[in-house]
């Protein structure tokens, strides 16, 4: 950070613009981009996501608007933009107004703390990893008012639905948490990151000694999601939609903005906690190879870094199409079972290994 | 004070299957009673038949069931050839038979998609629309609709087949049981939906007799009760075929018997195609002139085992050009009655899976 700092107020200096205006500013950019950010990867998640699906099923998927479809998710989104916002008779009207607002904060929020490159985080603290969890729940404030506010009863079952599934599913996330950060010796995500920088590139990712806590992760982040097969609380088959039937619009759109900004920064997540985060495949930058001479040789690497991150999120992302787009929605009751009676005991056991291996290798220093 | 909540599902839902209202009330997520309300797609069918002749009519009489327009078609034909003492041709028997059992397979397939939908599997249903597609070509090749076919006629069929149709009908029959297999492949085996269907929804054996329920439902729950095989009609005498049959009496014998039905149905097809390909010189109608057709007094029922269970046709004839009185006895009717047994007991989520799996088509329960 301190060095893009300094690349910073060097490229206004050299406009001639005063150094406290650059103290200023600088804070905002990474926002600035995050918010950008969120926006560009929500629409290219969306048509990727129609895209695949019609691909595993035999369709052509979105094809008219743009080049082969490109356009088809802005078209959609200035669609809803002067969409009318519809209000509600009987429904709490600055609940069901604020609900939007509550989901889609904490799933933009998320995306400040995810280390892009070494020297990419927007925000570093200590406790960044409980504190990413903490904030990945927060949603699930916002679905039940949304789900309270509409004064609908699907909405309503939506919404308690998805209360009972997000915390349920969120006690073996915070066991699995533990086992990283035992296996890293932080809570920080940064250095829980160069923990997995060792002398065997690949082989010291965290996966490896941790997979079965990778797997149960997994299954939870897609239950937190609300994802396929764990759609349960906008199942469109009972439910219509969820607790986002009475929505239009903007409302609307912010929910669905949410869910795919959380999608793709949960896969983040995951990759950063197991595969490495911004570290690379290969044993060597790339960029160390073919700017080996270039004065912005350390640029070059943070631009690889977060392409490294990119690339393995998006795998990860692939993978929960896929699932979506084969498997069938679980049963309420076996849902609740899965969490309590598999998933918990499953990732309390893998803690207790996982302590138990670091004991040994560490000899005792725990 | 603690109420149930009441919900009411439809009449306009994404997935009642139409226009099905459930009146539901729901304590936390268990169904404490259900009450279906049909009716909304009423359409007056057996009471136009009272104002129109009897060719008339004919057309009008696919619209009963719309994924099964040849069986209404046949049901009718049959019941006023009846009437007419007609002894329809060898041949026109075969053809029809063949594309009743063709369109058991697209109505099968079509129960497919939509009951892994309410599943909340959204691919099958577009690989059972791919198949479903194939077929639906081949009847527009024959018939010139898609869906609504007016194909029987009084005393045969409209037109005869080609053996070039006949070759397509062939391979496509060959296909299909490689199709199937890739189903089985991703719903028998998988545990989701063998949690979702295992033991939900159950139809005991007195709750099946109790409610007539008939057809496949009738069959997974232990019954081997089918009207091609109890009374043959049409050209199921000849052919040799077996009842598929599951005692589970759940959800998941419901969709094997289906699923085993499809293939039994194949095989039937490539039996008749056989025949039909060997006899080619073999008359495919009477070719009596409908137009102004007179139907001896009398009254008949006629029995068909359709996609949906026992499809009858009731037809009284007062020796005029108008039927007296048409009245249609359809599976899905009584299907829908059993709803309230068959969700006892169990959660919301599961509400609408049962429902999918008893492969009610509401036009055909308020014709």
């Amino acid at each position: 950070m301190n060095y893009l700092y300094f690349l910073y107020v060097q490229i206004l200096t050299n406009y001639h613009i005063p150094k406290i205006l650059a103290d200023i500013t600088f804070p905002i950019i990474p926002f600035c981009i995050i918010a950008a950010a969120v926006i560009l990867t929500v629409l290219i998640l969306v048509l990727a996501e129609r895209k695949i699906l019609a691909l595993f099923t035999q369709r052509k998927g979105p094809n008219r608007v743009g080049y082969c479809g490109i356009l088809q998710t802005v078209a959609d989104a200035i669609k809803l933009l002067f969409k009318q916002n519809i209000d509600i008779d009987n429904s709490d009207k600055f609940l069901f107004n604020v609900a939007p607002i509550i989901v889609f904060v904490p799933a933009m929020l998320l995306w400040g703390f995810i280390p892009y490159s070494s020297e990419f985080t927007f925000m570093n603290f200590s406790v960044s990893s409980l504190l990413y969890i903490t904030i990945a729940v927060l949603p699930v404030i916002g679905i039940i008012l949304a789900g309270y506010a509409s004064n609908n009863n699907f909405s309503l079952i939506g919404a308690i639905r998805s209360a009972a599934q997000i915390i349920s599913y969120e006690l073996p996330i915070m066991f699995v948490l533990l086992s990283v950060v035992l296996l890293s010796s932080s809570i920080n995500i940064k250095d829980i990151v160069f923990s997995q920088l060792g002398s065997l590139s690949v082989l010291n990712w965290h996966i490896f000694p941790c997979i079965i806590g990778f797997l149960v992760m997994f299954i939870c982040v897609i239950a937190e999601l609300n994802r396929c097969p764990f759609d349960l609380p906008e199942a469109e088959s009972e439910l219509v939609a969820g607790y986002n039937v009475e929505y239009s619009g903007m409302r609307f759109a912010l929910f669905f903005l949410a869910e795919y900004a959380l999608m793709f920064i949960m896969c983040a997540f995951l990759v950063t906690l197991f595969f490495g985060g911004f570290l690379p495949v290969t044993s060597k930058y790339i960029s160390e190879m073919i700017f080996s001479n270039s004065q912005y040789l350390s640029v070059c690497i943070y631009f690889e870094q977060v392409m490294w991150l990119v690339i393995k999120t998006i795998i990860l992302v692939y993978i929960v199409m896929l699932i979506r787009a084969t498997l069938p929605r679980l049963g309420s009751e076996s849902l609740m079972k899965f969490s309590w009676y598999v998933l918990l005991p499953v990732s309390m056991i893998n803690f207790i290994v996982i302590a138990i291996i670091k004991f040994f290798i560490e000899g005792g220093a725990v | 004070m603690k109420t149930n909540m009441k919900i009411n599902i439809g009449p306009q839902h994404p997935s009642t299957h139409g226009v099905l209202r459930l009146i539901t009330e729901l304590d936390g997520e268990k169904i404490v009673s259900v009450e279906p309300v049909v009716g909304y797609l009423h359409r007056g069918i057996e009471k136009m038949a009272e104002n129109r002749t009897y060719l008339q009519y004919l057309p009008i009489v696919d619209r009963v069931d719309y994924l099964g327009g040849f069986f209404t078609s046949y049901a009718f034909c049959d019941a006023v050839e009846n009437l007419m003492s007609l002894d329809v041709p060898k041949r026109a028997k075969y053809i029809r038979t063949l594309c009743m059992e063709l369109n058991r397979i697209a109505s099968h397939l079509l129960w497919l998609g939509t009951f892994m939908l309410d599943l909340g599997a959204s691919s099958p249903l577009f690989y059972c629309f791919r198949d479903r597609e194939k077929i639906l070509s081949l009847f527009e090749e024959l018939t010139g609709q898609r869906m609504m076919y007016n194909y029987f006629v009084f005393g045969g069929v409209r037109h005869d087949i080609s053996s070039d149709w006949l070759d397509k009908v062939y391979n496509f029959v060959l296909e299909l049981p490689k199709a199937i297999k890739d189903y089985e492949k991703i719903i028998t085996l998988n545990p989701i939906f063998a949690e979702r269907t295992i033991e939900k929804g159950i139809l005991t054996k007195q709750n099946a007799l109790q409610y007539s329920i008939t057809g496949p439902n009738l069959r997974a729950s232990g019954i081997e009760l089918d009207f091609r095989k109890a009374m043959p009609y049409s050209a199921y005498g000849d052919i040799d075929f077996v009842i598929s049959q599951s005692n589970r009496c759940d959800s998941y014998g419901r969709y094997l018997v289906r699923i085993q039905e499809m293939k039994v149905s194949s095989d039937i097809i490539k039996q008749l195609v056989n025949y039909l390909k060997s006899n080619t010189n073999e008359d495919y109608s009477l070719k009596i002139n409908s137009v102004n057709l007179k139907v001896p007094e009398g009254e008949y029922t006629s029995y068909v085992e359709s996609s949906r269970g026992l499809l009858s046709c009731y037809v009284k004839s007062d020796g005029s050009g108008k039927p007296y009185r048409v009245k249609w006895r359809t599976g899905s009717y009584y299907a829908v009655q059993a709803i309230p047994i068959l969700v006892q007991n169990h959660n919301y989520n599961d509400l609408i899976a049962i429902f999918g799996s008893l492969d009610v088509i509401m036009p055909e329960v308020d014709r």
